[in-house]
């Protein structure tokens, strides 16, 4: 077992974890704090698949922006005993388990038997050029006006955030009569 | 052996699931929103493994799923906002975030 195998299962182990955690705990504010180590081990998981750029921005908006978010709403929504069972489940959780459990089922299955095997071994990142590293050829894809890129949908991005801004803004402001 | 594709694609599934199960039985309207939170970081890792373990010649397709990642989390911002906006606005309203007991759209 290399190195590699070795930190990805231990980040695997937390990762999973983290995530029983966040929808386990009694208390709505260790979920939220659970949910950072969540976000946390998942830019390990990049880290691991050579993506440093994704792992970098997990961690700044993920980790740091959402998070706050979440915690932000928690606060002004003042719930009256936030300690104990302050994050319930409905009476049908037994119903999402087995639903669950079938998805969960379900795609293990399409993954594994699918007669359209993908390529389960070899790196991608061998095919890069010497001089051209990840974060180098993500601004190539995103923002190059010539060659092949993605500046159209990332224009369109941004329009999306300009519009969730306002909107949100719009959504949750005090009415003033 | 190493790493494979299916290490990380096992990884997704689980992680999606766990969840889907917190989206979908939660009674705290947050905590619906941490499951989708929770389902959205699996279908990334899924895609950020793919763009790995992609063999495809012609090197601009390589970080293809990288690219979706990043559009992925833009829109997971913005979701975030907005939904947590409306949660604060309904909260301000009814005095609940409980699922259940949002219902205005009920017949």
């Amino acid at each position: 077992m290399d190195l590699a195998t070795l930190l990805f299962w231990i980040i695997a182990v937390i990762l999973v974890g983290a995530a029983l955690m966040v929808v386990g705990l009694r208390s709505i504010v260790h979920s939220a704090l659970a949910l950072i180590v969540l976000f946390a081990m998942a830019s390990g998981i990049y880290l691991l698949l050579n993506a440093e750029f994704i792992a970098i921005v997990q961690i700044l908006i993920y980790a740091g922006a959402v998070t706050i978010l979440i915690l932000f709403a928690l606060m002004l929504t003042r719930i009256s005993n936030i300690n104990q069972d302050s994050n319930p489940t409905n009476r049908q959780w037994w119903l999402a388990l087995i639903i669950c459990v079938l998805v969960g089922v379900g795609i293990m299955l399409a993954v594994t038997i699918s007669p359209h095997a993908v390529a389960d071994t070899g790196n991608g990142g061998g095919q890069l050029p010497a001089n051209v590293n990840n974060v180098v050829r993500i601004g190539q894809l995103l923002y190059s006006p010539t060659g092949y890129s993605y500046v159209l949908p990332f224009e369109i991005a941004s329009l999306v955030l300009l519009v969730a801004i306002i909107g949100a803004i719009v959504i949750g402001r005090e009415e003033d009569q | 052996m190493g790493l494979t594709l299916y290490h990380f694609l096992a990884l997704g599934a689980i992680l999606f699931f766990i969840g889907l199960y917190g989206a979908i039985s939660k009674k705290n309207a947050v905590a619906v929103l941490m499951g989708i939170e929770i389902m959205l970081n699996a279908v990334n890792i899924t895609l950020v493994g793919f763009s790995f373990f992609n063999r495809v010649k012609p090197y601009s397709t390589y970080l293809t799923g990288q690219i979706f990642a990043i559009f992925i989390i833009t829109v997971a911002a913005a979701e975030a906002a907005v939904a947590l906006a409306m949660i604060i606005s309904i909260y301000r309203k009814r005095s609940t975030v409980d699922v259940g007991e949002i219902d205005m759209m009920r017949w």
